[in-house]
């Protein structure tokens, strides 16, 4: 449908692919109304985020209003106290910054196998790994945590209430789904290339590194974006296997509804404060992330 | 699953000799013994971690799931009596409160998966086809979209309790005070609407991963095709019909199965939104097991619910691959 | 083929050795001992306005223990939404911290796993003796006839408190003595536009607080003398109509209030919306909140008729914290000392100040403070009106069911259905269905 550029572009530089026939109206209408509802239904929670955390607590639990009466920034001040808020939020950086990376790391390493060698067992493989992806999170908690400490009795590794534990724990779980969108994505890498690599004398790893994975970096991209968001939202295990000093900020944020009060307009703005640095690096990173998905998952 | 990538694999011009063929590959005098072993170094990561956090931890789950684990037994529950099938028998007896419980919530979480999935696929497919093509603002909207799926889990959900408040919520205000919709207030995080709500809430947060996989699938389809079926006098709806829809149909077997399960397995939205007790017409399985475990101590009973659950997903998941995937497998073959 | 097989092999033994390890969880360690007599770990409960208020409480005092023995405590306030999470997984991994704060009417539950070190005559004495504490702290600290599983830390008791200015606008001169008085009350109130009682209706736990004290007033139990549950005896039915009635026939309760789950009917109440609410040592939440302590009254929850007493006269459950000392704690003597630290008269005095509780040791009870008119209330009601959550190992199973059904009713009665003596039994007795079988 490259012809309705025409209405929304101002350039014509890529006027030469349009096609006899325009949109019709109908069409642009209803993506008009559509996009606008659909701005709507995701802007008015962030809206109510923000117009409630720079309301004092008493206005928050009042009946609702479109427009604050009484603006605040105390709430943006009051969230470093009333909650370590910057040390959870170090903690969940740690943790799901290492994830990711080893999450990446160790995907590569197996969707390149997968994607290039003829191996016994590769079909074994790939289908337990992905039904890993089906265990529902309640069945292994117990175990896991088990696990855990019976391993830190018996090597003195403590994996329970550490941060390695939690990383762990959370490279596991996007593992599955990040290993098969490489394997995809490496798929789609033409084999001529680390061939090449081969016969210039790199090995088999050096192919890997110099040659498929530069040219893999989309989905790569795309892999680690998937792998931080879901070590960044995890709560259930991380309300169990944290303590104090490690817990995350999916956990810690509920520190803001307490015995006593819930801190509505402090919860929105720790929300808010947490959020950007992440929705920026995401904002940062879209484009690669738009071109990676596609390899891995359709071709 | 596995055929989904070799298929994947066979589609490509220059590919990977996948089912057991002699591969093309690195073919290096001195390194034979180093490629019949490399494949399983490089996978063996993975394969450690897996065991280790998913395959082995689901094994002990499974032999709780035999095991008279209450309160009395949970500190040493090596010596918890053998429960046989007793746990199971009790999820599934269907006539019994307990079993009933189950197999409603099973039903509210299957319904409640459905609908969130086919919403989410349906906005995110609608909005990535309708911002295929470039207009002003198109960046902008672009980065809102992918808003949701950025924002912590809780602080999400928080905001959609606070959100769907009986007195002082935005949605009674909007339907009630402003658009004098309902005749009085609802509630929204009890009794039957409850669902709604978490319809809402689990859409909000899961279509913006639909339109991304979508948007991203839409654009390796080829524009010669579309200028073809321009030329051949097909208008944009009937192009979207014949050509975006059918070419998406490989991300869509993937991104449909992935979203199952997340969703049928998602807790913390329910728990986040309902607490522990769910009210009834939001009792999804996954807080009914953990209530069932955590919060009345029993984990063995908790245990064979999840074994079951586990067994209904292996089932849905061989069925749906199956079914999807036959034409393209005999394809590949 | 063969080293597929080898693999396979390999990992399924792994798995298996693995498995069989940690099958012996917690097995392991059986008692205590001193291994390390030098820390201590401490999980406490979220009692203040936030976790790091409860920081700033604390460490002063542990500080001072450090000081005094040469043992150093290291804190963690956990928060109640990760507290029994905590304490299941932490039970059966053995792998805990020395002391730990329960809620109170967890300690049978609790001690039925058998984690927590049973506090027998010994121990009692070594943090001087058994009756340094009042007794109906004591008698929620475990099953009958067994040593209790934890000491009393904080006491506190449901009081009615009542909006000063609400209650003069629609001239009521004194706060209600009976649940008819209330409903009376609550007419004149409505009338003048306010709600009338603040309750949390999807809050489990303040349901159940609320029905134990409503069969009590019934005569009913939810338990038989030999512990099976007994959820649908005439009288628990009608004690729990009657709680639900306050929204579904009464309308003293406001519809809204059925959702309610994170203290909002405090704030209600702080902000002169509602004219009473009944609540464990709301002062300081109220304070936090902006309500100045005159423009409150505190008075005894409401009885059916006559005064507060015991049997069919209690108004309020015990409420509290209790400390507990974990079986596995690797400095025996270092807990018990903490205990007995925290269990002193001075210690009391200090963080039920902080906390607005009441202290369940006799000698810190005389100290000024707790005998402001607002704290001789709750004070009085522990000591003579108040009574024990069922001390059973199923108590938090009942929390979880019968707590659940009232939050069905409520959900019921605002959405405008009739809630009849059917309807009541029949969510109790599916709640009686889900207890574990006997």
């Amino acid at each position: 449908m490259p012809d309705i550029r025409r209405d929304f572009r101002k350039d014509s530089s890529r006027d030469s692919c349009k096609s006899p026939m325009a949109p019709p109206r109908s069409f642009l209408w209803t993506r008009r109304i559509f996009l606008t509802l659909l701005t709507g239904f995701v802007l008015v929670p962030v809206y109510v985020m923000v117009s409630s955390s720079l309301k004092p607590l008493a206005d928050v639990t009042d009946k609702f209003r479109w427009l604050p009466s009484d603006l605040t920034i105390r709430p943006y001040i009051d969230i470093w106290s009333t909650v370590p808020l910057a040390k959870y939020f170090a903690n969940s950086l740690i943790v799901a910054g290492a994830a990711t990376v080893c999450s990446v790391v160790i995907a590569v390493f197996s969707a390149y196998a997968v994607s290039r060698y003829a191996f016994r067992g590769k079909r074994v493989f790939t289908v337990t790994v992905l039904s890993t992806q089906m265990f529902p999170g309640i069945l292994f908690l117990l175990p896991l945590f088990l696990l855990y400490v019976n391993i830190g009795n018996a090597t003195g590794i403590a994996l329970f209430g550490s941060r390695g534990g939690l990383v762990l724990t959370y490279l596991t779980f996007s593992l599955p789904f990040s290993i098969w969108m490489l394997i995809g994505y490496f798929d789609s890498v033409p084999r001529d290339l680390d061939e090449a690599a081969l016969v210039d004398g790199c090995g088999p790893l050096g192919a890997l590194f110099r040659v498929v994975v530069p040219a893999a970096i989309p989905g790569i991209v795309a892999v680690a974006v998937y792998a931080f968001m879901t070590a960044w939202g995890e709560v259930l295990f991380a309300s169990v296997m944290t303590n104090d000093t490690t817990r995350t900020l999916a956990v810690g944020l509920q520190g803001y509804s307490t015995q006593n009060d819930v801190y509505w307009n402090q919860i929105m703005a720790a929300s808010l404060v947490v959020s950007v640095p992440v929705v920026a690096g995401f904002l940062l990173l879209q484009r690669y992330l738009v071109a990676g998905l596609t390899a891995g998952a359709v071709k | 699953m596995a055929t989904t990538v070799t298929a994947k694999a066979g589609a490509r011009p220059v590919r990977t000799g996948s089912s057991g063929g002699p591969v093309r590959g690195p073919r290096r005098p001195t390194g034979w013994l180093r490629r019949v072993s490399l494949p399983y170094l490089l996978l063996l990561p993975a394969l450690l971690l897996e065991l280790l956090v998913h395959l082995v931890p689901m094994v002990i789950g499974v032999a709780m799931s035999f095991k008279e684990l209450t309160q009395f037994y949970i500190r040493d529950w090596g010596a918890a009596p053998w429960a046989g099938f007793g746990n199971y028998r009790m999820s599934v007896e269907f006539d019994a409160p307990v079993g009933e419980a189950l197999l409603h919530s099973f039903l509210v979480t299957v319904a409640f998966t459905l609908l969130s999935v086919g919403l989410c696929w349906l906005v995110g497919t609608a909005a990535a086809i309708c911002m295929q093509d470039t207009f002003r603002g198109r960046g902008l909207l672009r980065a809102l979209f992918l808003v949701p799926y950025a924002l912590p889990v809780y602080a999400a959900v928080i905001t959609w309790v606070f959100m769907f408040q009986h007195d002082n919520g935005l949605v009674n205000h909007v339907l009630h005070d402003q658009l004098h919709l309902t005749g009085k207030p609802s509630f929204w995080l009890i009794g039957d609407n409850s669902f709604f709500a978490l319809l809402t809430v689990s859409v909000w947060k899961g279509w913006p991963f639909a339109f991304l996989i979508v948007m991203a699938g839409l654009q390796n389809v080829p524009r010669e095709l579309y200028e073809a079926a321009a030329l051949d006098g097909a208008g944009t709806w009937q192009q979207i019909r014949r050509i975006t829809l059918p070419s998406l149909r490989p991300v869509n077997q993937v991104l449909v199965l992935v979203l199952f399960l997340w969703t049928f397995n998602d807790f913390n939205t329910p728990y986040v939104l309902f607490g522990r007790a769910a009210p009834e017409a939001a009792d999804l399985v996954s807080v009914h097991i953990y209530q069932a475990s955590f919060v009345s101590w029993n984990f063995g009973t908790g245990s064979a619910m999840s074994v079951l659950l586990l067994l209904f997903l292996l089932a849905v998941t061989g069925v749906y691959l199956a079914l999807t995937s036959r034409g393209r497998r005999t394809a590949d073959a | 083929m063969r080293s597929i097989r080898a693999a396979a092999v390999g990992a399924v033994t792994l798995s298996l050795a693995l498995a069989a390890s940690a099958c012996g969880g917690g097995s392991s360690t059986g008692g205590g001992s001193n291994d390390s007599p030098k820390t201590l770990t401490y999980w406490a409960s979220n009692q203040g306005a936030s976790i790091e208020a409860d920081k700033k409480v604390l460490q002063p005092e542990l500080d001072k223990f450090e000081k005094r023995y040469g043992i150093k405590v290291k804190l963690e306030v956990v928060p109640w939404s990760d507290l029994l999470n905590r304490i299941l997984t932490a039970t059966t991994s053995g792998q805990g911290p020395d002391v730990l704060n329960i809620g109170n009417t967890w300690s049978a539950s609790l001690q039925a796993t058998g984690a927590l070190l049973p506090w027998d005559a010994r121990n009692f004495d070594r943090i001087g003796g058994k009756d340094r504490f009042v007794d109906s702290a004591l008698g929620s600290t475990g099953a009958e006839g067994e040593d209790p599983a934890a000491v009393p830390l904080y006491s506190m008791a449901y009081a009615l408190y009542y909006n000063k200015q609400i209650f003069a606008d629609a001239g009521i001169s004194k706060p209600p003595a009976t649940w008819d008085e209330l409903v009376a009350d609550g007419k004149r109130i409505r009338a003048k536009g306010k709600q009338v009682l603040g309750a949390e209706g999807s809050n489990v736990s303040e349901n159940i607080h609320h029905v134990f004290v409503f069969a009590k007033q019934h005569g009913a139990d939810f338990f038989t003398a030999d512990g099976k549950p007994d959820f649908t005896n005439e009288r628990a039915v009608a004690a729990v109509r009657q709680y639900v009635d306050l929204m579904a026939k009464d309308k003293v309760i406001p519809q809204g209030n059925a959702e309610y789950a994170q203290n909002q009917s405090v704030s209600d109440f702080a902000k002169g919306k509602t004219a009473m609410l009944l609540w464990q040592s709301a002062s300081a939440n109220l304070k936090s909140q902006g309500m100045s302590e005159d423009a409150y009254g505190i008075a005894p929850v409401p009885v059916r008729s006559g005064t507060p007493g015991t049997g069919t006269q209690v108004n309020s459950m015990v409420a509290g914290i209790n400390l507990a000392v974990f079986k596995n704690t690797h400095n025996l003597d270092g807990a018990t000392k903490f205990v007995k630290f925290m269990t002193s008269d001075e210690e009391q005095g200090i963080l039920n100040k902080a906390y607005s509780s009441i202290p369940p040791v006799k000698n810190a009870q005389s100290d000024a403070a707790f005998n402001t008119p607002a704290n001789a209330v709750l004070k009085n009601t522990l000591a003579t009106s108040a009574a024990a959550l069922p001390q059973v190992a199923d108590e938090s199973q009942f929390e979880t069911t019968v707590g659940t059904a009232v939050k069905e009713l409520f959900a019921d009665a605002a959405a405008g259905r009739a809630v009849t003596t059917e309807s009541v039994k029949a969510r109790l007795l599916k709640a009686q269905q889900q207890m574990p079988a006997k």
